[in-house]
């Protein structure tokens, strides 16, 4: 059973918010809505500086508190991939899986539900990639099965240093950025 | 300057920071929290065999708690994106999600009031339906009965009172809330509103004086609660000490201090203290304080706790 | 995308599709994702067609889903895009649903500038067109009408405008933008580095960036390239006042004080020489000069830059060894925006000569030699023979100009000489964001007898249009062929995807329209512009069915470097990359470029630097319904101490005035250590004022505005905008 995650590699991202681009329009997410975004962080006083930019969205954690506190099951980890999703037609709309989210990645959608990234699952079933992914002019995402040590992200996990965000929070979280 | 940090996100609710819970659920969890607090002393004289003498803590409250938790549930119905999808809630029950638990504690917490008050049912309404005489006297010829009432009231009201905090509680994400104290604050925060609000409405001098003891008694145990929830707080880790902070010195000071321990806590205090040592008379301006406080401290547990966040999970 | 009908899609929910959208509460529902599969099948289609969002023209496939634009994506067999477009191509589609476009022609009522119009017919429109041009014709002659124009939608209403008689056709795209870059590089090797560039970055070893924000700019194969660049380690070395996203990739990055690049680039070269770093072969055998211009280079230490350019002396050594280190596979990049201080075209020289001594000219990893698809031109009749000539650069005063200069024709038409201008046609630029010194330009548009502006939103130049003409959007035309030269050849088709909203029409259309009134229908022998692709591919062979369906067709590989067999041939007077420019010299320039120090900013004021955002197509996108969520107004970069010191604070508003009084609208202020402190910084295009452009009106601060100053590049008459200073007014 796959593990579904993303890798995506800071050093190549230029932060050009196509991936947030994308995902508007492959998911018709409403204006005003974002279920994936840039974050720069930059250290330092001029003209020594690091910057790391990452692209950000729900990271699909393997501890997820917003299932768990979920009154109805409308949030829940989907038997493909074990994406995190919510079912619209279930969501009462009560906020909690939005405050139980240390990432903030959710909001509610304007017809009144929990919304967020939903990995384009539509899309993976068919075997493409996420919209995000498959649209970086810089190729800096990669998405795959973390429990296949022979796919691409495991491989670059293998190799690479990279960070999580907020470890500390305890979820988990399945996306991961090389440094 | 050390580090910038900036986003494009920009959600309705949750940029800059959290707000998606608003008045409806403080509302909530506050009548939510009172009318535990009505249940347990009610239950508590039920069982003590006391309630010949506090007839307004044990008959006319459960009454007013029907009407209080309805008017909470509604705000909670207020408070859903989704409204009409609300009966999904009674269509499963989720083990690990404190709000389907207290869905369910709600269906429990109606019938429990209402066989209380049908103890003793107001004139008016056995005048209308003369049938629940036969109810009353029934559950008049057996005192084990009223008892079990009492002992069942006083569960499902603590079930109720620990659910209000609990809910918060469990939020991982919201460092403020991530306490279990806060469960035991806001049960006995319930307490003390209810017992004020018996204080504040009873016409028993003696009821009136029972519960300004016992309020006092909550009231202080409230201080210690809320003592070690923000030791508990302020001696964990950077993110629940700047949870902390923004009651303490931060953003929410202010009102925390003067609303909620000043007003709502100490001053209502010292006013029960003199009125049980008979130097001034009763009066509601210390149950109504002690009612203020609690709602105020829903407010600023709810807003503080969403605004409190994760380091760098917060942008400007 | 709240307002607009895209949102009546079928709603995916994981793989939970609501089977009646309005009554799925209680209806039933379906789970599986055959029925959402079987659903998308029938419902969409995939059309290619080539990007406009910006110049770079991107093979693309748009889906449309049930009658309605759905999405954009890159062609994969396009070379430009491979695949992938930037976000301003990814959000194009957002151009179709603006819901500012303009919609039917619109005539002038009131006084020009006042923005008070009648809606009309095309028909109506075009007469009147028609006959103000016929009376310029006869007054003043055809030459007095003149053109802007930016972008391939152009060429048709040049071709009716040639047909007319007309001379003067400009872009700002030369004399505001590349110009100097590109005449730097012909005066060296004899042609220029062209659009798309002939940068190999793809397989560059050391990736000289100098001003260049690659990541913020998206030009869509040059970022897929830096990015690979990154992953292959090159060495990246970062020029910039800015600590821009390139700046953070580089290992090197140089805060260079502004105005001072020519100094860096002597230095570099100076190291190079004098540690006889150089490609020695390379020089010997395509070299001209050599030995004038390393004399003359000599003088030019690190030590004597480090104070102009505040860069210290080892870092200068250390890049430019790095430099030479991996040569030929070296680029220092030549830009793209370049005008930028009136010397322009002597500090693109320097970076030509300083990739010309690392031999990377036609080399992998430096500058290839572009192909491109050859497609016969359709059979018109001949022009009619112009008597009057261009008055863009009258008596050649700008010697070495090697397109026409638009701040020419403005100036002609402020001063009637050498002969009156009359008619303004404009195509697809908003001269008011894109020619400096706005005051200037509506000087000129008050001497017209006819401004006709053909644009797909209500541009600010379109606000003091006499006839303003709504023009389909790409996504719903045909236009001409893309054969642009690159890394293979290729022809490439736009073609329509959706109807358009309203009363629009391509541009052909309006061109072949406007030539029939006008009496000249015999330019446009075709029915429909089909008949003229067709023709012009049936010609080369191909056909347009099969182009319309694949969007694009790849010709032959051909060699594109040194290393495969070309023997370069440099189109200068001595035949040779010239290191020592006599045509210079002759024309009284200097003939190995000269470092002249900039201007200072006075006391409290900072200079003013623009540049571009990745979401955004100059000021032609901010009313985009999708970049607009994306960015919708900019921020004044200023440094974090400078900040504090006016007590300044991020997210404030503030307001800029600059030298001569000009105060922009209010914008919110990024207070950052990303930049040097005796500079500002904004993302060009925002702070439009034309109340038609609801949803853009006001938001963030125009560049341009404050851009009332600028330097001409003697060479080749551009006009350098980096000259200019601001303060900061804190009421707003």
């Amino acid at each position: 059973m796959a593990r579904y995650g993303m890798v995506i590699d800071t050093k190549k991202c230029v932060g050009c918010m196509d991936c947030v681009v994308a995902c508007k329009t492959e998911n018709n997410v409403p204006e005003g809505y974002n279920r994936d975004w840039i974050v720069q962080v930059a250290n330092g006083k001029f003209p020594y500086i690091n910057l790391e930019i990452q692209s950000q969205r729900c990271n699909h954690c393997d501890n997820t508190p917003c299932v768990s506190c979920c009154p109805t099951g409308a949030s829940h980890v989907h038997e493909i991939g074990k994406v995190v999703l919510v079912d619209h037609e279930v969501c009462i709309g009560c906020k909690a899986c939005i405050a139980a989210c240390p990432y903030d990645a959710r909001f509610i959608h304007p017809d009144g539900y929990a919304d967020k990234c939903t990995f384009c699952i539509h899309r993976v079933e068919k075997g493409e990639l996420p919209a995000c992914v498959s649209v970086c002019p810089t190729h800096c995402m990669y998405f795959g099965d973390l429990d296949d040590p022979n796919s691409e992200v495991s491989k670059l996990l293998a190799s690479r240093k990279y960070h999580v965000l907020l470890p500390e929070a305890g979820t988990s979280p399945r996306i991961f950025y090389l440094i | 300057m050390l580090q910038e940090i900036t986003t494009t996100r920009h959600n309705p609710h949750i940029d800059p920071f959290v707000h998606v819970w608003g008045w409806e659920i403080p509302i909530y969890l506050f009548l939510g929290g009172m009318v535990a607090g009505m249940m347990i002393i009610s239950g508590y004289f039920l069982f003590s065999k006391r309630y010949k003498d506090t007839t307004c803590s044990c008959f006319t409250i459960p009454l007013i708690g029907v009407a209080f938790l309805s008017i909470g549930m509604f705000a909670l119905f207020l408070d859903l994106e989704h409204k009409f999808y609300f009966w999904r809630l009674y269509t499963t029950f989720r083990i690990s999600s404190p709000m389907s638990w207290g869905a369910w504690i709600l269906v429990l917490v109606y019938p429990v009031i209402i066989v209380n008050f049908l103890i003793n049912p107001p004139e008016i309404i056995v005048r209308r339906f003369p049938k629940l005489n036969l109810i009353t006297s029934y559950i008049n010829e057996h005192p084990k009965l009223i008892q079990n009432i009492g002992i069942t009231n006083m569960l499902i009201g603590s079930a109720l009172g620990i659910y209000t905090g609990i809910l918060l509680s469990t939020m991982g994400a919201r460092p403020l809330w991530n306490s279990s104290m806060l469960a035991v604050l806001f049960l006995v925060s319930g307490l003390s509103t209810a017992a004020a609000f018996v204080h504040m409405i009873s016409k028993s001098q003696y009821e009136k004086e029972l519960l300004a003891k016992a309020d006092n008694g909550f009231l202080v145990i409230e201080l210690f609660v809320i003592m070690l929830f923000l030791i508990g707080l302020s001696t964990s880790s950077a993110v629940h000490m700047n949870a902390a902070r923004l009651l303490i010195t931060g953003e929410y000071a202010p009102q925390f201090w003067t609303f909620v321990i000043g007003t709502g806590i100490i001053l209502p205090l010292i006013i029960q203290l003199l009125a049980v040592n008979k130097k001034i008379k009763h009066n509601p301006i210390a149950p109504i304080l002690v009612i203020i406080g609690g709602l105020i401290l829903r407010f600023i547990i709810v807003y503080a706790g969403q605004y409190s966040h994760y380091i760098n999970a917060h942008f400007k | 995308m709240n307002s607009i009908s895209r949102r009546k899609f079928l709603k995916i929910t994981g793989f939970t599709v609501g089977a009646a959208t309005a009554s799925t509460a209680l209806g039933p529902i379906v789970k599986g994702a055959k029925k959402l599969e079987e659903k998308s099948i029938k419902g969409i289609k995939k059309i290619p067609t080539y990007c406009d969002i910006c110049f770079w023209k991107c093979g693309a496939i748009a889906y449309v889903k049930d009658g309605i634009l759905w999405k954009i994506e890159g062609n994969p067999d396009d070379p430009l895009s491979r695949g992938r477009l930037c976000p301003r191509g990814t959000g194009g589609i957002g151009a179709h649903f603006d819901p500012d476009r303009l919609r039917a022609p619109l005539i002038r009522t009131r006084k020009r500038g006042e923005e008070v119009w009648r809606e009309v017919t095309w028909d109506e429109a075009l007469d009147f067109i028609a006959n103000k041009m016929k009376k310029i014709k006869e007054i003043y002659g055809p030459e007095s009408v003149a053109s802007f124009s930016h972008g391939i939608g152009g060429n048709f209403i040049k071709h009716m405008l040639k047909a007319y008689g007309a001379v003067n056709f400009a872009a700002p795209s030369f004399a505001q933008c590349r110009g100097p870059r590109d005449v730097g590089f012909e005066l060296t090797f004899g042609e220029n580095v062209g659009s798309p560039e002939r940068t190999d970055i793809e397989n560059t070893k050391c990736l000289v960036l100098i001003g260049s924000h690659l990541g913020e700019n998206m030009h869509n194969s040059q970022v897929q390239e830096f990015a690979h660049a990154i992953e292959n380690d090159a060495t990246i070395i970062v020029v910039d006042p800015r600590f821009s996203i390139a700046a953070s990739k580089a290992k090197y990055y140089l805060p260079i004080k502004p105005g001072t690049d020519i100094a860096l680039l002597l230095a570099w070269m100076n190291v190079i020489v004098s540690e006889k770093l150089y490609d020695e072969n390379y020089v010997r055998k395509y070299g001209f000069g050599f030995e004038q211009f390393s004399v003359e280079i000599s003088q030019y230490t690190p030590e004597w830059a480090y104070p102009e350019t505040g860069i210290k002396p080892d870092l200068i050594r250390i890049t430019a060894r790095e430099m030479a280190k991996n040569k030929p596979a070296t680029i220092i990049h030549p830009g793209r925006h370049a005008t930028w201080y009136g010397d322009d075209t002597q500090r693109s020289r320097a970076i030509a000569l300083l990739n010309a001594l690392l031999g990377s000219w036609g080399r992998k990893g430096g500058f290839f030699f572009p192909v491109s698809y050859s497609l016969p031109p359709y059979p018109y009749p001949p022009y009619p023979t112009p008597t009057k000539e261009k008055l863009d650069n009258p008596n050649n005063k700008y010697p070495f100009a090697s397109e026409e200069i638009t701040n020419g024709i403005r100036e002609a038409t402020i001063t009637g000489k050498p002969y009156p201008i009359k008619g303004w046609f404009v195509y697809a630029t908003n001269l008011i964001h894109a020619l400096p010194n706005e005051e200037e330009t509506i000087k000129a548009i008050q001497n017209l007898d006819l401004l006709v502006v053909i644009d797909v939103i209500p541009s600010e130049i379109a606000g003091w249009a006499d006839v303003v003409l709504p023009e389909t959007v790409y996504l719903e035309r045909y236009d001409e062929l893309h054969t642009s030269a690159f890394k293979e050849p290729f022809v490439g088709i736009r073609q329509p995807v959706v109807d358009p909203p309203a009363d629009q029409k391509p541009n052909w259309w309006i061109a072949k329209k406007l030539a029939e009134k006008l009496g000249l229908g015999q330019y446009f022998p075709w029915n429909h512009i089909e008949e003229y692709l067709d023709y012009r591919l049936k010609a080369a062979g191909l056909s347009l069915e099969e182009l319309k369906q694949k969007g694009i067709i790849k010709g032959q590989k051909q060699p594109i470097y040194i290393e495969e067999g070309i023997e370069p041939e440099f189109a200068t007077p001595s035949g040779k990359i010239e290191f020592y420019s006599t045509q210079l010299l002759q024309a009284g320039f200097d003939p190995v470029p000269r470092y002249k120090r900039p201007q200072e900013p006075p006391a409290g004021y900072y200079r003013l630097l623009f540049g571009r955002a990745p979401v955004h197509s100059f000021s032609r996108t901010q009313s985009n319904p999708i970049l607009m969520d994306m960015m919708d107004e900019n921020e004044v970069w200023i440094n974090y101490d400078i900040a504090q010191k006016w007590g300044i604070k991020t997210g404030q508003y503030i307001r800029l005035k600059n030298q001569d009084g000009i105060v922009s609208n209010k914008i919110k202020v990024k207070a950052t250590e990303r930049i040097r402190p005796d500079c500002v910084y904004l993302v060009h295009g925002f702070g439009h004022n034309s109340k038609m452009l609801k949803r853009a009106y006001q938001k963030g601060a125009s560049d341009s505005q404050l851009i009332t100053k600028y330097e001409i590049d003697p060479i080749m008459g551009g006009t350098g905008m980096n000259v200019n200073f601001v303060t900061f007014e804190l009421e707003v």
